[in-house]
């Protein structure tokens, strides 16, 4: 803990409002969520991080989600430049980024105009804006910031002008790289949150710099939360408590990061893949320290490679990517399946096909993991749902793979990787991690694919073992690992790999129902989508809709159990993150609709008639966005009025 | 692999392996093709040197010499086209106790896995490499190969392949890390062996180029060769090849050359007629990756666990130990 700085006891500065000055009247709201955004490199998401990461240290529920531009460097105030970070903050566990802004602070109206435009600011929203623009040397800068605040006040949004660049300038020669700073303290002190953490934050970010550096960005915060706590005429509270357990945040790719650590697995082999990478950043920096090592390959292909290497001689290893990194392991992938050579794939979805929207969301790649690659290859494919899940679900997935000789594939996406949600300090446990590497020799007689005729599962021979020399093939195989020239002897084999999944589909519980146990309609998802699909279960049931949802982190194989509770309900529908056809289109219709990943793969398995919703806006899915597309079903239903 | 003498004599009463325990299934390449050659003196090696069956792994992609770990009784990984390099380096990397080696075509190496090769020879990982060169795609029938010379009729050039052949002793060389490169052809055997032999005891990434006849689809591309000694260059040095007798006296055709000298193993090495065989280059001080990223490390579940602890401790936020303790004093 020698890089944590000590932290004040939080209890003596929750009743903070008004010490040393004139309280204002604090309203106390159940949650709120607050945007900042700037251009590319003002920092506005280390600003908003550390006031999540404030929030959660006093016991509120956070869950932050990036504004990420596509480009590393777009060009300043402009509306496509808009870089920042939204901080849903709540009483309560907070398990999704929400549907709009109530406060935003913005460094120029530009980057604010295309948040407007994508309605991602509630009516009536409180605007914090940068006045430098009104007096700038460049007449149509003025020009254009004088229309725009004029329009928004017009549309009814709550402007409020900040010199931020003004008294920045009395602290620091360059202001735009101290702002953030300055706005940590003025929503810190907007919040009522804590100021001896907030101060403590700023020490944990420039923790590594000397105490200058601390002191200037201290101080501020400070002027920050003075300038706010003096101009501005309101003033929140969003009460918080504390768990008893011990809580830790961090983000999805994070979470994969020392799940990977967790899992006792010791080599993950990459290629660098938006928005994957920051997961291998983190490895790659902390791994050698625990004895485990970040190979950066060549290309993905080889990276795929090295791990199924890595594997093969000794412990599954990981390989880390996204989708056009996925589309090129297909064929290595297919090899580990014929080999049954344990391996987790890591894909953190982004939009696609082809090279996409690399820095957005999206669940396409479903199909990709559970059909990919070429002939019968039976995959394992998982999906978290949290950030907590992102952690534990690479533990599991490593068991599995080392268990049943698989690849097991897990799905995260862009959302998951950047949102930060608090969670309980995972306990470590000696049996998350692998076993030793077998060396024992191999009895005389034992063959390297000796397929147990139930479960399809057989002992993995590994290098070193004395009687276990084998050569592993991708070509079909016998037991003895000879090339099968037999027909039969393809059939053996690929009804073994096939069982495999089916042995491990008997070990799974069926999923849990949130909501009712029955009802008039059913939601179902996957990944990252939980917490926004059961907010709207809440909002509707408290509208009096019979609605429930269920979601799946075992995608392939689906636990047992579904078609029973399906049976619950009149109606299933899927929310996905991903294209369906849309029904009301001219040409669309029940012949050729193409629906949703997982309400194809329900449809097949259950003959029932599972509808879906879907978006693929490169966007976290709102709950307010599911309500009404429920809604809307209902009512076409004759279920809703 | 230096051991004294007294070692060499307990370890041949122990665990001395013969040549059998080295010989897999039975070949099924073609007769009178090169790749029996490789395979014989590729068992003589595994033999000689005494390597234990079970600590050493053949990796091969697809193509006919890929075929090679199927012939051998020690493990083996026959994998996809192209990728034998990143799954030997990941063998190598996981478990760096092991002696691996890769067999590779000139398709399987030089075109489909052409990326993996450059990247291969940088990271200069423990690995030996025989690259069966025989200028045609064998397996799938009759196609040109990049190392097929120009004009080569083929199924898929049917007027003579356009493009001049690719070099890959040039190519090896001119990539940064290269640290041992050779040429043997399957008409010497006896220098093969010796050739294969400096291979596996160079310390690193050591890429061997083998000429080898497809008496199917290629019978007559080395017959000059064959028919005129003199035009098989043998590279000799204290640190390379060293002749028999016999051998000197077959091959006159002979160049002093030391293998540390990489201008001169370039120049050699562009040269396809004569043909150059020995040890053309040998770089013994190139750092091997495995030992740069301390491959093989002993990793028990308590330093794990502390090296996790010590992560989360980062991202706590409450309680926060140092905040407890500071309240508590």
């Amino acid at each position: 803990m020698n890089d944590t700085p000590t932290l004040t006891p939080a209890e003596s500065a929750v009743d903070r409002a008004g010490a040393g000055g004139a309280p204002r009247p604090a309203r106390s709201i159940p949650e709120h969520i607050v945007e900042v955004i700037s251009d590319s490199g003002e920092g506005a998401q280390r600003c908003g991080q550390s006031l999540a990461a404030v929030a959660a240290r006093m016991g509120n529920g956070i869950w932050t989600t990036e504004i990420i531009p596509a480009e590393i460097q777009p060009p300043a105030r402009s509306v496509a430049g808009a870089s920042g970070i939204r901080i849903r903050i709540g009483s309560q566990r907070v398990t999704n980024g929400g549907d709009q802004t109530d406060l935003v602070v913005a460094f120029n109206e530009q980057v604010l105009i295309g948040r407007v435009q994508a309605h991602e600011l509630k009516p009536g929203a409180t605007i914090l804006l940068e006045n430098m623009w009104r007096t700038h040397r460049d007449p149509a800068v003025v020009a254009s910031y004088v229309k725009t605040v004029d329009a928004l006040r017009r549309d009814g949004f709550d402007v409020h002008e900040v010199p931020l660049e003004e008294r920045c300038r009395e602290l620091v020669s360059d202001p735009r790289r101290g702002k953030n700073m300055f706005v940590l303290g003025m929503l810190c002190n907007l919040y009522g949150l804590d100021d001896a953490l907030g101060r403590e934050q700023i020490a944990r970010i420039f923790g590594k710099k000397d105490d200058k550096v601390i002191r200037t960005n201290v101080a501020l915060y400070e002027a920050g939360a003075a300038w706010g706590d003096a101009n501005l005429p309101f003033r929140y509270r969003i009460p918080a408590q504390r768990s008893s357990q011990p809580q830790i945040v961090v983000n999805g790719n994070t979470a994969i990061a020392l799940g990977v650590i967790a899992s006792g697995m010791d080599i993950c082999a990459m290629y660098p893949i938006t928005p994957a990478t920051s997961a291998s950043h983190y490895l790659s920096e902390v791994f050698e320290k625990v004895g485990g090592l970040v190979h950066q390959a060549e290309d993905e292909i080889a990276a795929c490679a090295f791990a199924i290497g890595a594997s093969y001689a000794g412990k599954c290893a990981v390989t880390i990517t996204s989708g056009p990194g996925y589309s090129l392991k297909q064929e290595a992938i297919g090899l580990a399946v014929m080999a049954e050579i344990p391996l987790v794939v890591v894909n953190v979805q982004r939009g696609g096909p082809s090279t996409g929207q690399p820095t957005k969301v999206e669940q396409g790649d479903l199909p990709a993991a559970v059909f990919g690659s070429h002939g019968d290859a039976p995959k394992v494919v998982m999906a978290p749902c949290s950030i907590e899940d992102c952690f534990y679900s690479v533990i599991t997935a490593r068991k599995i793979a080392e268990t049943f000789g698989m690849v097991v594939v897990v799905l995260s996406d862009a959302s998951l990787s950047t949102a930060q949600q608090p969670f309980p300090r995972p306990e470590f446990s000696e049996e998350w991690l692998a076993p030793p590497v077998d060396q024992t020799p191999v009895p005389a007689g034992a063959k390297p694919y000796d397929w147990d005729p139930v479960t399809g599962l057989s002992r993995r021979f590994q290098p070193g073992q004395p009687g276990g020399m084998h050569t592993l093939t991708g070509l079909a195989h016998d037991r003895a690992s000879k090339v099968a020239y037999d027909p039969s002897i393809n059939e053996e084999g690929l009804r073994a790999r096939s069982l495999k999944l089916a042995a491990l589909q008997k070990t799974l519980k069926p999923p849990p129902v949130f909501g009712g146990d029955s009802g008039d309609m059913l939601l179902v998802g996957w990944g990252s989508t939980m917490g926004a699909i059961e907010e709207a279960v809440t909002r509707l049931r408290a509208d009096g809709l019979a609605v429930s949802s269920m979601h799946l982190r075992f995608v392939q194989p689906m636990p047992s159990g579904i078609r029973e509770i399906f049976k619950r309900f009149r109606h299933v529908m899927t929310i996905e993150g991903n294209w369906s056809d849309r029904p009301d289109d001219e040409l669309i219709d029940e012949d050729n609709r193409r629906y949703s990943a997982l309400a194809m793969m329900l449809r097949a398995r259950f003959l029932v008639d599972v509808d879906c919703w879907s978006e693929a806006r490169g966007q976290p899915i709102k709950p307010g966005d599911i309500c009404g597309a429920v809604r809307e079903s209902m009512k076409r239903k004759g279920l809703a009025s | 692999m230096n051991r004294s003498l007294t070692q060499c004599v307990i370890k041949l009463h122990e665990e001395h392996h013969a040549l059998e325990d080295y010989q897999g299934g039975v070949p099924r390449w073609c007769s009178g093709c090169g790749d029996n050659a490789i395979l014989a003196a590729m068992q003589r090696l595994c033999s000689e040197e005494d390597l234990a069956p079970e600590n050493t792994v053949f990796v091969s992609g697809i193509g006919c010499s890929s075929r090679l770990p199927h012939y051998m009784k020690t493990y083996g990984f026959h994998g996809i086209h192209g990728r034998a390099f990143p799954v030997a380096e990941g063998i190598k990397m996981a478990r760096p106790d092991l002696n691996v080696f890769v067999s590779t075509g000139d398709g399987d190496c030089c075109s489909i896995g052409a990326a993996h090769w450059i990247h291969a020879i940088r990271y200069n990982m423990n690995i030996t490499v025989v690259l069966h060169d025989n200028h045609v795609y064998g397996l799938t029938k009759k196609q040109a190969s990049p190392t097929s010379p120009r004009g080569f009729k083929s199924n898929t050039t049917p007027y003579g392949a356009t493009l001049a052949p690719m070099n890959p002793l040039t190519v090896t060389l001119g990539v940064q890390g290269a640290s041992f490169v050779a040429q043997g052809v399957d008409w010497v055997p006896e220098a093969l062996y010796d050739i294969m032999l400096a291979a596996f005891r160079h310390r690193g990434f050591s890429f061997v180029r083998i000429l080898q006849r497809c008496p199917e689809f290629m019978p007559k591309a080395f017959d000059p060769w064959l028919h005129d000694p003199q035009r098989t260059m043998l590279l000799t040095h204290r640190d390379g090849l060293q002749l028999s007798p016999s051998l000197s006296s077959a091959y006159r055709n002979q160049l002093a050359h030391d293998p540390l000298d990489i201008d001169r193993a370039r120049e050699i090495a562009s040269v396809d007629d004569p043909i150059p065989v020995g040890v053309l280059y040998r770089n013994p001080d190139a750092p091997c990756y495995e030992d740069l990223r301390h491959a093989g490390q002993m990793r028990s579940p308590e330093y794990i666990r502390a090296g996790l602890n010590r992560e989360l401790d980062k991202y706590t936020v409450w309680p926060d130990e140092a905040a407890q303790t500071e309240r508590a004093a």
